[in-house]
C-alpha cells in the first residue's frame, strides 16, 4: 500500500510539474479557543498569460480558476470569506488575515485595456464559482488603493490602476459556499486533511474564513524560474467551552467529528503543526512525535510538534493542561461610529501600537460608501492627545452613485500608544428604490485596513528555503527586522435617514397639487381681468324670460 | 432719516455679531432650512480643504460653489464673517433708491399726467409715507429672522442676494452696462435669475421711453445692446472661472447639480421628497417639468405687467425662492424685503392673516418635526415633508395675493375707486 502509493507519486511528480502541498495547524489561544488554519498549496510551472497557446491540460490545478486566469488577464488574485470578526488582543495576529464578509482584490496584468469591464465580468464568474453573491461588487463600491495593496507574489508593478479592491461586509459565508471551495482541491474532500471539514462543525464556531489566493512566485532563490501559486486557506477558531467540553482538553475528533484517515495521495507533502510554545512541559501530546520544528511567524518563535501523515500514523488526541502568557500582539485597530441622530455622525478608528520603546509608520486605508458624506477638513489625527500630522494623504472623494470615497493615511505610531482618527460626515437621504429591502438595519460600511511593517522582536528570515512550512510563507519577507501585518478592524453598521416606502402616489399628488395651485392663481390672475359683477337674475326669472321670448314678449330685467 | 437708518444698522450688525460669537452659530449652520448642498459654509471650507490637498473640489460631491467663491474665499475665508454681514448691507442700500428714486418719481410723473380719476386720490400715496418706505424695507430685509438666520450661518446665499440686489439697484438707477454685469454674475452664481432679464429690460426701455412694439427697430436695437452685454459678460465670467482651476469640471458640477437634482438632502423646497419617491421610469420626466416650471412664468408675467418692471421683478425673485430645486430661508427673506414697497396694497390683500399665520406656524414647526424625525425618531418624513408643503402653499398664497392687490389697485386706478353696477348700486369687482 504504502510502496503502491509512492510509486504514484514519482510517476506523477515526474511526468507533469504542478505540486500540492497541504497542512494544518493547530494552535491553542489563550482564551481557551483553539485556531486551526489549514493551508492548501499547489504550484504550477506554466504560464497562464502568454498570448496564442492555451493552456489545456490542468491535473492539480482546478480548470475553472485557471481559465478565469488566463481569461481576464489576472495576475493576482484574493478573495476570502468570512463569517466572525477577528479578536487581535484576546487572539493574537492570524496567519492570513481577512474582514468580516467577503473581500476581493484583483491585479490585473498591464496588457489589459478595459479594467472595469474586466472587473465586472470578472465579479460576476467568480460569483458563480463560489455560490456568493459577488455580483453586488460595482463600481459603487470598488476602489483603487495606491499604496496599501502591493502584489504579493511577484512584479514590480506600481500603477494602481490596474488594482481592483471590493468588499461585501454584508455577505454571509455558509455550507454553500464551503463545497464549491472544497472541489477546487485535487482531492476534493475525500483524502487528506481536507477530510476534517465538514460544514456543521465548521460553522459552529466563532471565526471561520476561507480564502483563494493566487499569484505568481519564484521557485527558487534566483528567481531563474516562475511558478502560479494557489493557496487555499481555511482558518478556523473554535470556542470549546460554549460547544459544550468544560476541560480544556481537545481532540481532532470533538473538533472536527472526524478523524484523519490517509493522506491525498497527490500532496508531496501533508503534515499538521501543533504549536507547543507555550509551555511545553505543561502538554500531553498523544500521540507524541519526536519531530519539532521550529518556525519564526509574525515576529515570533514558536515551536511546533510536527506529524507528518505520509507516514502512517494513528489517530490524534491531543490535551492540554495550562497555558501561559500570550505576546501581545504590537498593532491593534478599531472602529467606531459616534454621534446621535440621522443627519451626522463621526467615525472613529483608534491604532494601538502595544511596542514598549519603537514607534513605526502605518499605512491606514478607509473606503467609505458615497452615501456617508466625508468631510475631509474635519480629519484629526491625535496621539497622546497631542496633533499627529500624517505624512501622506491619498484621498479621492465620492461621486454620488459612482464611486465610493477612499482615504489612506501613512500615520507615523509613538511607541506604546493610542491613536485616534477621527472624520465627521453626513448621512444622505437616498431614493426609494436605492434602500435594501431591510433599511431600518442599516447601512454597512466595509473594514478598514492597517498595513504596517512592524518592528519584529525576534530575526525573520529572509532566505527562501523549500521546505518552508506553509504558514510561514505567505507574505514574502524582505528584511530581518520587520515583519509585515495587516489588521483589519470591525465594519460599521450605520443608519440613514429614511422616506416613507408606502408614500410615492401620495407625495407626487400632493406635490403636484401644491404646484398646481401655484399655477392655477397665476393662471386666473393673468387671463383674466377684473369685471363689475352683473348678478345672474335668479332660476324663476330666467325660466320666465325664456317663455316671454319663446312668446315674442319684452323680457324681465 | 439718517440717524433711524443708523440705529438699524447698529442692532442689525449687533444682532448678528452676537450670535456669531455664541453657541447658537454651530446650530444655526447645520439647519437644513439655512443651508442647503449648494450654499452650505462647511461644504466652502471643504471645498477650499480639498484645494489644499491638491484634489480639484469638484472631483467629488461635496462641493457646488462655482470657482468664483473659491477665488474670493480663498482669500477672505478668515474675515469671513464680515464678508457675510457686508452683504445685507448692500441690499438696504437698494431699499433707498427703491423708493426714492423710483416709486416716488414714478408716481410724481402719473399726478402731472393727470391720468387718475378723481376719486382715486386716496389710492395715491402720499410723499409723507413713501418717506418710511426705505427704513421699512431695510428693517424687513436686515431685522427679519430668515436674513439672520441665513447670515450666521454664513450661508452663501446671502452674497448671491447681494449680488441681486446690487443688479436691482443698477437697473434702478439706469446703468445698463452694471445691470447687464451684474445680471450676468447673478445668474453664474445660481443659473435662475436669468429670468431678471425681462424686468430689466422693459425697465430700461421704459426709461427710454422705447414702446414695447415688436415691429419696431429702436425696440430690437435695445434688445440686442442690452443681450450683448448680458451674454458677453457671461461668456467672460465663465471663462475666467475656467481659467482658475483649468477645467471645465465646474459645470456639470454646479450647473449640472442645481438641474438635475441629485443630492436629495431635505430642505424647505418642494423637489427632495418628490424627487425621493420618484418612480426611476419618470424622473427625468419631472425634473424637466419641475425645472420648466420656474422659467414658464417669464413671458407671461412680462406681458401682463410690462408697464410695472419693478413689481416684475418682485414677482420673479419671488417665483425662483418658491419654486428654484434647493431653496432657504435666505431666498425667502429676499422678497419678502420687498413688501414694504407695496405696503399701499394692504386695503386690497385678501388673506394676509391666513397667510402670516401660516408662515409664523409653518417656520416654528420646521425645527421641531426635522428634530422629531432625525433624533427622536418617533416621527417620520412624512411630518417634515407636510410642513414643507404648507409652507410652500403659504408662499404661493402671500405672492398671489400681492399680485391680485397690484391688479386690483390699477383697476381702480384707471376706472375709478367707487364703481357702481348698471342699476347704481354699489359693484363687486371679479376677475373673469
Amino acid at each position: 500500500m504504502l510502496i503502491l502509493s509512492s510509486l504514484l507519486l514519482f510517476i506523477l511528480l515526474a511526468a507533469a510539474r504542478d505540486e500540492f502541498q497541504e497542512e494544518l495547524v493547530i494552535r491553542p489561544l489563550h482564551s481557551g479557543d483553539i485556531y486551526a488554519s489549514f493551508q492548501f498549496r499547489t504550484l504550477w510551472d506554466t504560464d497562464f498569460l502568454q498570448e496564442g497557446q492555451k493552456v489545456s491540460h490542468y491535473r492539480l490545478f482546478p480548470k475553472s480558476l485557471g481559465q478565469v486566469l488566463s481569461k481576464f488577464s489576472v495576475r493576482e488574485l484574493h478573495i476570502s470569506f468570512t463569517q466572525g470578526f477577528w479578536r487581535t488582543m484576546q487572539w493574537g495576529q492570524p496567519f492570513i488575515p481577512s474582514p468580516p464578509g467577503a473581500e476581493l482584490w484583483v491585479w490585473f496584468h498591464d496588457t489589459v485595456s478595459d479594467v472595469d469591464g474586466n472587473w465586472k465580468e470578472l465579479t460576476n464568474v467568480l460569483s458563480g464559482i463560489f455560490c456568493a453573491s459577488l455580483n453586488f461588487i460595482d463600481l459603487t463600491n470598488t476602489v483603487q488603493p495606491s499604496a496599501s495593496f502591493k502584489p504579493l507574489g511577484l512584479g514590480n508593478a506600481t500603477d494602481h490602476r490596474f488594482l481592483r479592491y471590493a468588499t461585501l461586509p454584508r455577505e454571509i459565508v455558509c455550507t454553500e459556499n464551503l463545497t464549491p471551495w472544497k472541489k477546487l482541491l485535487p482531492c476534493g474532500s475525500k483524502a487528506g486533511l481536507a477530510v476534517l471539514m465538514k460544514s456543521e462543525k465548521l460553522f459552529h464556531s466563532s471565526f471561520h474564513s476561507q480564502a483563494v489566493h493566487i499569484r505568481p512566485i519564484c521557485q527558487d532563490e534566483q528567481c531563474s524560474s516562475k511558478a502560479w501559486e494557489l493557496r487555499q486557506t481555511l482558518n478556523v477558531v473554535f470556542d470549546l467551552h460554549t460547544s459544550g467540553q468544560g476541560k480544556k482538553e481537545w481532540s481532532l475528533f470533538k473538533m472536527f467529528s472526524r478523524t484523519l484517515t490517509e493522506a491525498c495521495p497527490l500532496a508531496s507533502s501533508s503534515k499538521v503543526y501543533v504549536d507547543i510554545t507555550d509551555n511545553p512541559e505543561l502538554f500531553e501530546l498523544s500521540p507524541a512525535t519526536p519531530l519539532l520544528g521550529q518556525a519564526v511567524v509574525l515576529g515570533d518563535r514558536r515551536t511546533y510538534s510536527v506529524y507528518d501523515l505520509i507516514m502512517p500514523t494513528s489517530s490524534m488526541v491531543l490535551s492540554p493542561c495550562a497555558l501561559g502568557d500570550m505576546l501581545r500582539p504590537l498593532l491593534h485597530a478599531e472602529r467606531y461610529v459616534a454621534g446621535f441622530g440621522l443627519q451626522t455622525g463621526e467615525i472613529h478608528t483608534v491604532i494601538y501600537n502595544n511596542h514598549p520603546y519603537r514607534a513605526f509608520p502605518v499605512l491606514l486605508m478607509d473606503s467609505v460608501p458615497w452615501y456617508l458624506q466625508l468631510y475631509i477638513h474635519t480629519l484629526t489625527v491625535t496621539s497622546k492627545s497631542r496633533d499627529n500630522k500624517p505624512s501622506y494623504i491619498h484621498y479621492q472623494p465620492a461621486k454620488d452613485r459612482h464611486r465610493p470615497h477612499l482615504l489612506e493615511m501613512l500615520i507615523q505610531l509613538p511607541p506604546h500608544s493610542m491613536t485616534e482618527v477621527t472624520v465627521q460626515f453626513e448621512r444622505a437621504l437616498l431614493k426609494w428604490t436605492e434602500y435594501t429591502p431591510d433599511p431600518n438595519h442599516g447601512f454597512y460600511v466595509g473594514s478598514s485596513v492597517v498595513s504596517a511593517l512592524v518592528p519584529s522582536m525576534v530575526a525573520m528570515r529572509t532566505n527562501f528555503t523549500q521546505d518552508q512550512p506553509l504558514f510561514s510563507s505567505f507574505v514574502p519577507v524582505k528584511e530581518e527586522s520587520s515583519y509585515f501585518v495587516r489588521v483589519y478592524t470591525e465594519p460599521l453598521l450605520v443608519n440613514l435617514p429614511t422616506p416613507d416606502f408606502s408614500m410615492p402616489y401620495n407625495v407626487i399628488c400632493l406635490t403636484c397639487t401644491v404646484v398646481a395651485v401655484g399655477y392655477g392663481s397665476f393662471y386666473n390672475l393673468l387671463t383674466r381681468t377684473f369685471q363689475v359683477d352683473e348678478p345672474s337674475p335668479p332660476l324663476s326669472k330666467r325660466l320666465a324670460n325664456l317663455i316671454r321670448r319663446m312668446r315674442g314678449v319684452p323680457l324681465l330685467t | 432719516m439718517a440717524a433711524p437708518l443708523t440705529l438699524l444698522l447698529i442692532v442689525a450688525v449687533t444682532i448678528r455679531a452676537v450670535l456669531f460669537r455664541s453657541s447658537w452659530a454651530e446650530l444655526i449652520s447645520e439647519r437644513v432650512e439655512v443651508v442647503s448642498p449648494l450654499n452650505a459654509w462647511k461644504r466652502v471650507v471643504e471645498g477650499l480643504a480639498l484645494l489644499d490637498l491638491g484634489v480639484s473640489p469638484y472631483s467629488g460631491d461635496v462641493f457646488h460653489e462655482t470657482p468664483f467663491m473659491i477665488y474670493l474665499f480663498h482669500f477672505v475665508v478668515d474675515y469671513a464673517e464680515i464678508v457675510f454681514m457686508v452683504s445685507p448691507g448692500l441690499v438696504f442700500c437698494l431699499s433707498r433708491f427703491l423708493t426714492s428714486l423710483y416709486l416716488f418719481r414714478k408716481q410724481k410723473y402719473a399726478l402731472e399726467s393727470d391720468r387718475y380719476p378723481a376719486d382715486c386720490l386716496e389710492l395715491l400715496r402720499s410723499p409723507k409715507e413713501m418717506f418710511y418706505i426705505p427704513l421699512k424695507v431695510a428693517m424687513f430685509y436686515l431685522l427679519n429672522p430668515f436674513t439672520i438666520l441665513s447670515c450666521v450661518a454664513k450661508s452663501t446665499c446671502g452674497l448671491n442676494n447681494a449680488i441681486i440686489a446690487l443688479f436691482i439697484l443698477c437697473t434702478l438707477k439706469g446703468s445698463a452696462l452694471l445691470s447687464g454685469i451684474l445680471l450676468a454674475l447673478a445668474t453664474y452664481q445660481s443659473i435662475y435669475p436669468l429670468t431678471l432679464f425681462a424686468p430689466a429690460l422693459l425697465f430700461f426701455l421704459q426709461r427710454l421711453y422705447i414702446p414695447v412694439n415688436l415691429r419696431r427697430s429702436s425696440f430690437w436695437f435695445f434688445t440686442l445692446q442690452y443681450a450683448f452685454i448680458y451674454v458677453g459678460s457671461l461668456v467672460v465670467i465663465t471663462g475666467l472661472s475656467f481659467f482658475l482651476l483649468g477645467s471645465w469640471d465646474f459645470i456639470p458640477s454646479v450647473y449640472g447639480f442645481i438641474f438635475s437634482v441629485p443630492d436629495l438632502t431635505p430642505n424647505i423646497g418642494l423637489f427632495w421628497y418628490f424627487f425621493a419617491e420618484m418612480f426611476e421610469h419618470f424622473r427625468l420626466f419631472f425634473i424637466c417639468v419641475f425645472q420648466i416650471n420656474v422659467f414658464f412664468y417669464t413671458i407671461p408675467l412680462s406681458i401682463k405687467l410690462k408697464e410695472h418692471p419693478v413689481f416684475l421683478i418682485f414677482m420673479q425673485i419671488a417665483i425662483i425662492s418658491i419654486f428654484k430645486s434647493y431653496p432657504t430661508v435666505g431666498d425667502v427673506a429676499l422678497y419678502m424685503a420687498f413688501l414694504p414697497a407695496w405696503s399701499h396694497l394692504y386695503r386690497f390683500l385678501r388673506n394676509i392673516f391666513l397667510v402670516s399665520c401660516v408662515l409664523l406656524a409653518c417656520s416654528a414647526l420646521f425645527p421641531v418635526l426635522w428634530h422629531l424625525w432625525i433624533y427622536a425618531g418617533s416621527a417620520n418624513s412624512n411630518f417634515y415633508y407636510a410642513i414643507t408643503l404648507l409652507f410652500n402653499f403659504g408662499q404661493i398664497l402671500l405672492v398671489s395675493d400681492y399680485f391680485y392687490a397690484y391688479l386690483r389697485r390699477e383697476h381702480h386706478l384707471t376706472h375709478g375707486l367707487y364703481l357702481k353696477k348698471k342699476d347704481g348700486t354699489e359693484a363687486t369687482l371679479v376677475l373673469k
